[in-house]
């Protein structure tokens, strides 16, 4: 009996065992490989041609006195000297830009102060310090001392602290960067923020459509379900590109509003390249989300239960609060998870009708990877996003069950 | 939903407006999607209803776009409509073009993920499956998990293997949208599997069959309503990825949605709304097929609606 069941345990895992594997190569890794490359980046530390393949480490002399010497230590000739014999190594392997780089997400305006030592640095002479302090005087600064002994380790979690809004200060310690350079906790928050709002307005309006699909026979409510479902299988990008049509400012809404005397020509609403194109597209976009799991538990729902407490002197309105809203709450809850992890990581709606304050944290991912190349960066935001998406889809299946996800 | 006899004014009204509130949202729903069709006939370059249209004056109307669709690309669009016209298109066209890539890697993916997800499902759908709830997660999570991060991670993974120089084309971008559509199938195919009597298959194999025939025979034809189902999602996955496309394609990896996005993008033109109109004519297509195949499911397994 116990070698039947656990030979129809292991053919019950042998079927699903080459879509794990598939998932695992295909999906799990490349996010894994991400997730290391957020507090791992060898820019400072090693350099690969790109023609060979070849690997040379990088700015070992500097990394050698960084580690003879304890963190805050002011840089001595030794130092810059070091730094000289590195610039050398930088040249020859055409390595200065990368370096430069990896200082230069940290701290801004670097990049040119290495790219223009290294192109003098047969020229660098004993003393050296005073060699680089001609060169730009910025090379005294302590911060840019702080960043490279950070960087010389290719391990870090200072990606992590500039997607928080944090640095560390010239003495190591965290602090909150500028208020004027605040980018990532804002939209963060932003973020937050629009998927609540989005989330409760797809409850209000689905709420009483689901009500309406549950409560008439199957006849008419599969036809209307046609209504809900057809938007569901419509491709994404021909629906953002409808609302894009209906909202413009010389687009259909408009010019009916104008048409109908309610608004004049001169002041069309500007509904589009802002939050409440982002707002009104992704509702709609995640409406049929919230609809399906509502009207599924809706469906069982006895109406006797209701008429029974009208029979027993309860108004409607008592009779839909006491009895009937109580009942749908699963619905509700399963709904409005599915929708706001959804609305969270949303990235095609926002980016062609959010404009500027429209954007959400999968925009700035998508900027870092392909405007600022600060790719651990993106990497640090990526997993954030995708910690709090996952701390949510675990409630998720605690609370519904991944199985009980329908579609249509 | 009918108003009992003794109803109440009060009630009576909340009942009507109750109605007109749902129309709206249906209304709120579907018209987005159905303002594209008249405006794609749109004669003008803009988007929005001209006077013409409004007075359904036929000259308001034309098929330039849809022409447009079939002519921009071209070498020598001017050119007598004859066979070698035709040729030029099918060969040069860029939409043309987009709609052949987009429709190989949608069935290669989608043969990928029906495949690996049918079998998956028969698995994660037996009782005795060993850590059913962890591993069924982890399927379904590329359902879940942003698209961006998606693409973010095979960026990286697919530039440190360097699969764009293993001379498969469409390799990588046919791997991730099978990854993509393995979760509705999946979902789907174990839909149609619950509630699945197993004594059905031991009575199969009680009767003789070998487990390929039972499958065959008892459980394929249960199941097929599900797959099929499966599989146009994972199709209509493939068929509306943009974003790792853009991330991991190459160059000459044209989609539908690609050429769509940069057409949004750069300059919308009313092109883009007749390309939306095939669209949602197929999107009607392949609901009506979805919905036929559930209700066959269901008739096969009892659940008839009532």
């Amino acid at each position: 009996m116990a070698s039947a069941q656990s030979h129809a345990r292991r053919r019950a895992f042998f079927l699903v065992l080459p879509l794990l594997a598939f998932i695992l190569i295909t999906f799990v890794a490349p996010i894994g490989q991400m997730l290391h490359r957020s507090f791992h980046n060898d820019g400072f530390t090693m350099h690969e041609d790109i023609g060979t393949g070849v690997r040379t480490p990088i700015m070992t002399n500097l990394k050698a006195w960084f580690d003879a010497n304890p963190a805050g230590t002011e840089p001595t000739e030794e130092a810059f000297a070091a730094l000289a014999a590195d610039m050398v190594v930088l040249r020859e392997l055409k390595a200065p830009g990368q370096a430069g780089t990896r200082i230069n997400y940290e701290l801004s305006g670097t990049r040119s102060m290495f790219t223009k030592a290294a192109r003098q640095a047969k020229k660098l002479e004993a003393p050296y310090k005073d060699a680089f302090l001609d060169l730009d005087k910025d090379w005294l600064n302590p911060d840019l001392w702080r960043v490279m002994r950070d960087a010389s380790s290719a391990y870090t979690f200072n990606f992590y602290l500039a997607a928080l809004d944090l640095t560390r200060s010239s003495d190591g310690s965290i602090e909150k960067v500028n208020e004027n350079r605040q980018v990532y906790v804002t939209l963060f928050t932003r973020t937050l923020f629009l998927s609540v709002l989005i989330t409760f307005l797809t409850f209000v309006l689905g709420y009483p459509i689901a009500h309406l699909l549950a409560t008439l026979p199957l006849r008419y409510s599969n036809l209307l379900m046609i209504l809900v479902l057809l938007p569901f299988w419509t491709s994404l990008l021909v629906r953002t590109t409808s609302w894009m049509v209906l909202l413009q400012s010389q687009g259909v809404v408009n010019d009916s509003l104008v048409g109908l005397g309610l608004l004049g020509d001169e002041n069309r609403l500007q509904m589009m390249y802002n939050q409440m194109g982002t707002v009104i597209a992704m509702t709609h976009i995640l409406l049929p989300f919230m609809v399906l799991p509502l009207y599924s538990v809706m469906r069982p729902i006895n109406p006797s239960y209701v008429r029974a407490a009208r029979s027993l002197g309860a108004t409607s309105w008592t009779a839909f609060r006491r009895i009937y809203f109580p009942q749908t709450i699963p619905g509700i809850g399963a709904g409005a998870l599915l929708v706001f992890i959804l609305a969270v990581g949303y990235y095609i709606t926002p980016a062609l009708v959010g404009g500027a304050d429209g954007q959400l944290i999968s925009n700035l991912i998508a900027f870092h990877m392909q405007k600022s190349l600060n790719w651990s960066l993106a990497a640090a935001l990526a997993a954030l996003l995708l910690g709090g998406i996952l701390i949510l889809y675990w409630l998720y299946d605690r609370l519904i069950g991944i199985d009980n996800l329908k579609l249509g | 939903m009918a108003l009992p006899n003794h109803a109440s004014t009060l009630e009576r009204v909340w009942h009507y407006t109750y109605l007109v509130i749902c129309a709206l949202i249906f209304l709120f729903l579907i018209a987005p999607i159905l303002v594209v069709i008249p405006l794609s006939f749109n004669i003008e370059p803009y988007f929005t209803f001209t006077e013409k249209m409004l007075k359904l004056d036929p000259t308001g109307y034309s098929m330039r776009w849809y022409d447009l669709l079939l002519t921009f690309g071209m070498t020598d669009p001017d050119a007598a409509r004859d066979s070698s016209w035709w040729a030029d298109a099918w060969a040069n066209a860029n939409w043309i073009n987009a709609a052949k890539n987009s429709v190989i890697i949608g069935f290669f993916s989608t043969v990928i993920a029906t495949f690996l997800g049918t079998v998956a499902a028969l698995g994660l759908s037996r009782p005795e499956m060993p850590y059913r709830r962890a591993i069924m997660a982890i399927l379904i999570s590329p359902m879940i998990v942003p698209i961006i991060i998606v693409a973010t991670g095979l960026f990286f993974f697919y530039s440190s293997i360097n699969i764009q120089d293993w001379g498969i084309p469409y390799l990588g971008v046919v791997l991730a949208h099978a990854t993509l559509g393995i979760p509705f199938v999946i979902i789907t195919v174990t839909a149609t599997l619950v509630g699945f009597d197993h004594s059905l298959t031991r009575a199969a194999a009680n009767l003789g069959a070998d487990p390929v025939t039972t499958f065959r025979r008892v459980q394929m034809p249960l199941i097929l309503p599900g797959v099929i189902s499966g599989a146009l999602f994972a199709f209509v996955t493939s068929f509306d990825e943009v974003v790792v496309v853009l991330f991991v394609g190459g160059l000459d990896e044209q989609t539908i949605p690609r050429q769509m996005w940069n057409g949004i993008r750069e300059q919308i033109s009313p092109a883009i709304l007749s390309v939306a109109t095939i669209l949602v004519i197929i999107s009607i297509a392949l609901l009506t097929t979805v919905e036929l195949l559930r209700r066959r499911s269901e008739r096969l397994r009892g659940i008839s609606p009532s």
